[in-house]
């Protein structure tokens, strides 16, 4: 329902109040209802109300409140080795230094990149978006976190335990005959941790499908909602094959029977093959639920409609469905055929065009619009150039010739984190932003929000950017030290990491700040148009306290714009004739003074 | 998307009078009851649920879309016994060998294989034949056809137990138990051991184990499904119409038998003979 929907009740029931009888006044619409006594958050209380739960709100925050400190984990790692390359030599020593760069990618990728955004923000808000009361399954919801948690400690345990140096990507036979037991640890953590993320994608797409309120076409569909959808849809389908392949780099493992490892007579690039068949669809695991959230902030605070709505929907579908057409090109330098890289290559080039598609309508919709520079909308410009730059320079790594040059370089990884840090964590550091008052009923403090967000731009362009030219001087990954040419970018680098990990724990400190000490957040602060917003903040249990009936698209902010400008353009003239009397009366004033004298 | 439904005897149900048995439920072709008899959807609607339509076409689909997550599952195998199996062969042929996907499943015990095929087929009919009575609201033979797969699926897998074991005490077990050079020349089919690369014959049987392995453990899940779903059903619980967890369990129970009928013909009906 959109928001001139909503006023159109509103003032309806107004009239209907003024005109019936008193005992009207207690019958109002959803809408315009004071904040209800008991929400999600305090219709129950105790551990076991939170561990037991079934409602998709309270799961979606046991999510964050978990992925929270897998980021703060991660981010630990990533200090230890951005501090470990301040020098030539290396500060760490080289086992240490394998140990600690896996750590890092092993949690940032499975424990926090893959669940962030749906898992936190999809599962709190998808049911909302739709008119729904919960997902379709909330007993599968509540599994879901219950395998992410058993997976996430697994997993730490082990890499706790030392030893395990393989990478994030596992690659055979290097995690099977050349490493002792305890990655199969980890990898059974990664395998629980997709399971989880299977049953969310499961859950989505069912509750996508049948329990959209009445009237919500799939064309008036939040794009929130078709990026989510695309997403599971990966998650649905390529999740389980690197779920088969980790179990059979398990058996490798345990019982070293050769299935990878080639003098058992298996093939390693047939583990690259069914890894990256998952694992490249997974990056778009990452970032279509970014795409989700920009489409909708930057459409609030341009007050216009989304340019384009079809082409970004249907983007969102064919990056989906390319996505599974392209992992060979993580192979350039493997056995594989020429003629296989070439078809990877020119597919690889053929997903830069959805995903280029969306950025360019992103910004026709910034063109007019009346722009509020708030903190979520920070983020989304941020996002909109480091999204481009990580898109683009992904184009030099799907080219045959120069990926050749580029492979395991810093390059590969400036792509990597320009696309996932500035892409995927500035999304979801917007989107937490954007629905705060939503999923907490209280507002952030805004100077402070932009602050975090100027410092996280800054500081991850510092971070990152030294490491494409790096990578063009050709300076490998995975090496504790490096040649002393390298060192004055690569200080550069571990510099700009400092004002990066500021720019992460503001939020932190002040969000927290805010639970108890931010202003009240009313149903609608940023007038926007969604259905979520029309549910008082905190919303109650169910949602709604009765299921909404869809009558128009979404963003239809040139309505609400419109009526806006209207009442502003009346104040004015209400403001000039207020003026005027008042002169006119001045003068009267004056006249008879004069003539009093 | 929602019909009209009438909840008059669904209220009835709900107090815990069971309406008689064998009462036929006609059904329309989308699969919804026909409410003309005044007999309605029911069984437990959740609360996010807006009605018994609503939650009975999520719950199919959830099942469509988990048995999708399935046949990915199986397919990341079966594309790594095709590429293995390809290889294997080509580099025998090259080589004038004999092809050792071939010789592994000369090793295997087709009649078992085969009777095993059927006694699955068969308990998929009675599985079917489950859905069809808790549809019929028919609770005695519902509980006997649940019965009946369990039994089914029970003698597969310990006819599967069995081969399980001759091969460990023939030592084709990769890693734990792996000598097959005197089945290989003792067998009742014998095969010249020089013209057997050992380490692809070795990847067979991984490939073996694993797929029979996986698909074993889909077994296991479905007997206890099967098992607590004859506990329900003692109880009535899905002869008063809310029949659908039933064929849920029924589409599981195909989608495994499937499996199996793919992995029969791949594994133990491989022709050498071209070689």
């Amino acid at each position: 329902m959109s928001s001139m929907e909503h006023s159109k009740v509103e003032t309806q029931s107004a009239d209907e109040r003024a005109t019936r009888d008193d005992s009207m006044d207690d019958i109002r619409p959803y809408q315009t209802a004071p904040e209800p006594e008991v929400n999600y958050l305090t219709n129950d209380y105790g551990w076991k109300s939170w561990l037991f739960t079934l409602d998709h709100k309270r799961i979606g925050l046991m999510y964050l409140v978990t992925i929270s400190i897998t980021f703060l984990l991660g981010g630990m790692a990533a200090a230890g080795i951005r501090g470990n390359l301040i020098t030539p030599q290396g500060l760490l020593g080289a086992e240490t230094y394998n140990k600690v760069f896996t750590a890092h990618g092993v949690i940032m990728v499975f424990f926090f990149l893959i669940p962030s955004i749906p898992a936190v923000l999809g599962n709190f808000l998808v049911p909302m978006m739709i008119g729904a009361k919960d997902v379709a399954f909330p007993k599968l919801n509540l599994l879901s976190w219950y395998l992410f948690v058993g997976g996430v400690l697994m997993a730490l345990f082990a890499l706790m335990r030392g030893s395990v140096a393989t990478g994030w990507t596992f690659y055979a036979p290097l995690s099977s005959t050349y490493t002792d037991s305890t990655v199969v640890w980890v990898i059974t953590g990664a395998f629980l941790a997709g399971f989880s993320s299977i049953l969310t994608g499961l859950n989505f797409i069912v509750t996508i499908h049948k329990m959209r309120a009445p009237g919500l076409t799939w064309f008036r569909l939040p794009l929130f909602i078709w990026s989510h959808y695309a997403t599971s849809l990966i998650q649905v389908l390529g999740t389980p094959v690197v779920a088969i392949t980790l179990l059979l780099l398990m058996a490798e493992n345990i019982f070293h029977v050769g299935v990878f490892d080639p003098s058992l007579g298996g093939d390693p690039v047939l583990f690259q093959h069914l890894f990256w068949f998952y694992s490249h669809p997974a990056v778009y695991i990452m970032v279509l639920p970014g795409f989700a959230v920009i489409s909708e902030v930057i459409t609030c605070f341009s007050r216009k409609p989304i340019f384009g709505y079809k082409f970004i929907a249907f983007s969102s579908i064919a990056i989906a469905i390319f996505g599974f057409l392209v992992w060979g090109h993580h192979l350039f330098v493997s056995s594989q055929s020429a003629y296989a890289s070439q078809a990877f290559s020119v597919i690889s080039f053929m997903v830069a065009i959805p995903s280029a598609i969306k950025v360019f309508n992103w910004t026709a919709t910034l063109y007019k619009g009346s722009i509020r520079f708030t903190t979520p909308m920070l983020y989304v410009l941020g996002f909109l150039g480091l999204f481009t730059i990580g898109g683009l320079t992904g184009l030099h790594l799907a080219a045959t010739a120069t990926d050749v040059y580029l492979t395991d370089t810093y390059f590969v990884i400036a792509h990597f984190h320009y696309v996932m840090v500035g892409g995927t964590v500035s999304a979801y550091l917007c989107g937490i932003h954007f629905w705060w008052p939503k999923m907490t009923g209280r507002m952030y403090p805004e100077s402070w929000g932009k602050a975090a967000a100027i410092l996280l731009f800054i500081g991850f362009n510092v971070t990152f950017f030294p490491q494409f030219i790096l990578g063009m001087d050709h300076m490998n990954r995975r090496y504790h030290a490096y040649a002393p040419q390298y060192q004055f970018l690569n200080v550069m680098s571990s510099a700009g990491a400092t004002i990066l990990a500021i720019g992460f724990a503001l939020p932190i400190f002040y969000l927290l700040w805010s639970l108890k000490h931010g202003e009240k957040a009313d149903a609608n602060p940023w007038g926007a148009t969604g259905l979520e917003w029309q549910t008082p903040s905190p919303p109650p249990l169910t949602n709604f306290e009765r299921t909404p009936v869809v009558t128009t698209g979404p963003y239809a902010y040139s309505a609400v714009e419109s009526e806006r400008v209207t009442q502003q353009a009346e104040e004015l003239a209400e403001r000039v004739r207020e003026r005027v009397l008042a002169e006119e009366a001045e003068r009267e004033y004056g006249e008879k003074e004069k003539e009093l004298v | 998307m929602s019909e009209p439904i009438v909840r008059a005897a669904a209220v009835e149900n709900i107090a815990g009078r069971r309406p008689p048995e064998s009462q036929p439920v006609l059904r329309t072709e989308t699969g919804h009851h026909n409410t003309a008899h005044g007999h309605d959807d029911h069984g437990v609607l959740h609360h996010h649920f807006e009605d018994m339509t609503q939650q009975r076409e999520a719950t199919v689909l959830g099942m469509w879309a988990f048995l999708c997550t399935e046949v990915m599952m199986f397919g990341g195998l079966f594309f790594v016994y095709t590429l293995y199996r390809w290889a294997a062969t080509q580099r025998a042929h090259d080589l004038g060998m004999i092809d050792p996907f071939y010789v592994g499943s000369q090793l295997l015990n087709h009649t078992l294989g085969l009777v095993n095929t059927f006694v699955l087929l068969a308990s998929s009919f009675t599985m079917a034949m489950g859905v069809y009575y808790a549809q019929t609201r028919n609770r005695k033979m519902l509980m006997n056809m649940l019965v009946l797969t369990w039994l089914f699926g029970a003698s597969f897998l310990g006819i599967k137990a069995i081969e399980w074991t001759t091969d460990w005490h023939e030592g084709l077990v990769p890693a734990l138990n792996w000598h097959p050079e005197h089945v290989l020349t003792h067998g009742h089919h014998a095969f010249d051991v020089a013209k057997v690369n050992l380490n692809h014959l070795q990847m067979y049987f991984v490939i073996y184990f694993c797929m029979t392995g996986l698909h074993a453990i889909h077994m296991i899940i479905g007997l206890g499904v099967v098992f607590w779903f004859w506990v329900l059903a003692k109880r009535g619980l899905f002869t008063n119409g809310n029949d659908q967890p039933v064929e849920l369990v029924g589409m599981y129970w195909h989608f495994v038998d499937i499996v199996w009928v793919f992995l029969f013909p791949l594994l133990y009906l491989i022709a050498g003979h071209h070689i």
